[in-house]
């Protein structure tokens, strides 16, 4: 097989070459490992996705152990970038931040031990938002991801640098995370697919932590069975993360067509207002394929979904503040030189460690959980996350799934937003509500506007992973979106 | 600073219109029950793992300056 037909294969796709023995997992990897590596050795000239690429593959891959023969394990040796906040046995982990400059933490996060388990091969650590805090990769202390359908773009965040590596065709897949969009809206923004899983789906142990109650681990992919194929070796109970749970069932590869019996809701708050004019032209578009396919579509009222954004601005940094005060330069990270006691090396290490948007965050936390401001900012906010669950419940009693485009706009220009953080978080208005319900949703493209990819999003009730995937497959078909562009 | 995050308060105030009096507040998004595992010691990361990330060390901890030099 010649490099250019390896670039155009599936994750799936490579995993069975590899099976069939057409296609040798070395030989894989070394294609990738080669234009991985050169982006990162491009710099700003190139994406700037990664912040770490493996010289080698890993020796089960260089022996055949993950490749073709009676050894074959599900993931066949197809190599992974994952995230920088994946915690990887001596492999920087840094979270995107200048205070984990150079960590080498000593073990790795359990979502990668599973997939390294399935015969997936470490490829690359991903560039991100420093801690995930950001929409468009601009936070990274590690300079900004750009986006590869336009260099002068974003790439969408805080998974930035797996969205656009996938997009680009720099690896197959990739691991990232969501607190409130930080898969969709950056998969919407590359024009790939992005799905969070149901919170306590994949273990949280050996992320570093942004907002507990939040952060989920799913994969962004090309297409939706490589989305269901990762996923699949990611889920499952850890009893290093008491928040995780035992999937109900096994998670299935998607192979329905039509959508006959489907219904579908939509919400007029996540789809009217603050959506600009292309992406709904893409998103209506899409509402007719889907009832081509046999499908429902009808209004739901998601009546709190409009403070949605209000209230996870307190309940993220109010988590944040708190997970991040063990950054204090005394077990691990940068820590401040000379300082001339504990209060001036505790200071001066996270005043320079941290960039302007995790200090904004600190501080909006610790102001909104702070004696006197608790009830009214951080109490009411868990209060409208209980609205905004029983209002997805009722949702779901009478539809099946719900449909948003997935951000109100196409990726926006390099510098765009960086002065205004509310215009930023505004970003995120069709992703955080379903964030907050804890509930899985998935991101597939569905369209151009201005020549640059729009998301679909389609959202479910907890643990609906496989009919949710199965939908967005039946979808992805009948949308027939191309994403070659990208891999010019 | 104090201007960019004052429009996010602003923001944010927009929950306080809301009334949420009967309201419970959410504690697990998804229920979750016999999460803990017995109170049983296990072997832990060794003492040399554990400092090895340290930006200063003594022989047998984590060094820090005086709370009062």
């Amino acid at each position: 097989m010649s490099a250019t037909d390896i670039l155009e294969l599936t994750a799936s796709a490579a995993a069975a070459e590899i099976a069939a023995g057409s296609l040798s997992a070395a030989e894989l990897f070394d294609v990738y490992q080669e234009r991985a590596a050169a982006d990162r050795a491009a710099g700003d000239h190139g994406l700037n996705c990664f912040t770490w690429v493996a010289e080698t593959a890993p020796e089960t891959v260089a022996d055949g152990a993950g490749g073709g023969g009676n050894g074959l394990r599900p993931l066949a040796g197809v190599p992974l970038a994952v995230k920088d906040l994946f915690c990887t046995e001596g492999v920087p982990s840094q979270s995107g931040s200048r205070i984990l400059e150079g960590y080498l933490p000593p073990y790795t996060a359990s979502a990668v031990s599973r997939l390294s388990a399935a015969g997936a091969s470490l490829l690359a650590k991903t560039n991100q938002d420093e801690f995930a805090m950001g929409s468009s990769n601009e936070n990274s202390a590690y300079g900004p991801v750009r986006n590869p359908w336009d260099r002068s773009r974003v790439p969408g965040g805080s998974s930035g640098g797996s969205a656009a590596a996938v997009a680009a065709g720099l690896a197959p897949w990739a691991l990232g995370t969501d607190t409130g969009g930080s898969i969709r809206q950056p998969a919407a923004l590359c024009g790939i697919v992005g799905l969070k899983p149901t919170y306590g789906a994949v273990s949280r142990y050996g992320m570093i932590a942004f907002a507990s109650s939040l952060d989920q681990a799913g994969p962004l992919t090309r297409d939706v069975s490589d989305a269901a194929l990762l996923l699949r070796e990611m889920v499952g109970r850890d009893e290093r993360d008491a928040t995780s749970l035992q999937f109900p069932h096994p998670i299935e590869l998607p192979t329905a067509e039509r959508l006959d019996g489907v219904t579908f809701g939509v919400p007029e708050e996540l789809t009217v207002e603050g959506i600009e004019a292309g992406v709904l032209e893409s998103f209506h578009a899409a509402l007719d394929r889907a009832r081509d396919l046999g499908a429902q579509v009808r209004e739901v009222r998601l009546a709190h979904a409009p403070h949605a954004l209000s209230a996870y601005y307190v309940i993220a940094p109010a988590e944040a503040s708190s997970n991040l005060a063990r950054f204090d330069g005394v077990r691990y990270g940068y820590r401040a030189a000379e300082p001339s006691d504990l209060l001036d090396m505790y200071t001066r290490t996270r005043h320079d460690g941290f960039g302007a948007e995790v200090r904004r965050r600190i501080m909006l936390g610790t102001y909104a959980l702070s004696s006197g401001y608790y009830d009214a900012y951080y109490g009411r906010a868990q209060r409208v996350r209980t609205k905004i669950s029983e209002d997805f419940r009722t949702a779901f009693a009478a539809v099946d799934f719900i449909l948003t485009p997935t951000a109100p706009t196409v990726a926006f220009g390099l510098g765009e937003k960086t002065g205004d953080p509310l215009s930023m978080y505004l970003s995120d208005y069709c992703t955080v509500p379903m964030s907050l319900a804890g509930i899985p949703a998935i991101s597939i493209p569905c369209g151009l506007s201005r020549g640059l990819p729009v998301g679909l999003q389609v959202a479910g009730s907890a643990f609906s992973e496989n009919r949710l995937l199965d939908v967005a497959h039946a979808l992805e078909g009948a949308l027939a979106f191309d994403g070659s562009p990208a891999r010019v | 600073m104090a201007r960019e995050l004052s429009a996010v308060l602003d923001h944010i105030a927009k929950i306080g219109e809301l009334h949420l009096d009967e309201v419970e507040p959410t504690s697990h998004v998804v229920e979750v029950t016999g999460a803990l595992r017995p109170d049983e010691p296990r072997p832990c990361l060794p003492r040399e793992v554990a400092l090895a990330q340290a930006p200063a060390t003594s022989d047998d901890g984590f060094l820090v300056p005086s709370p009062q030099a």
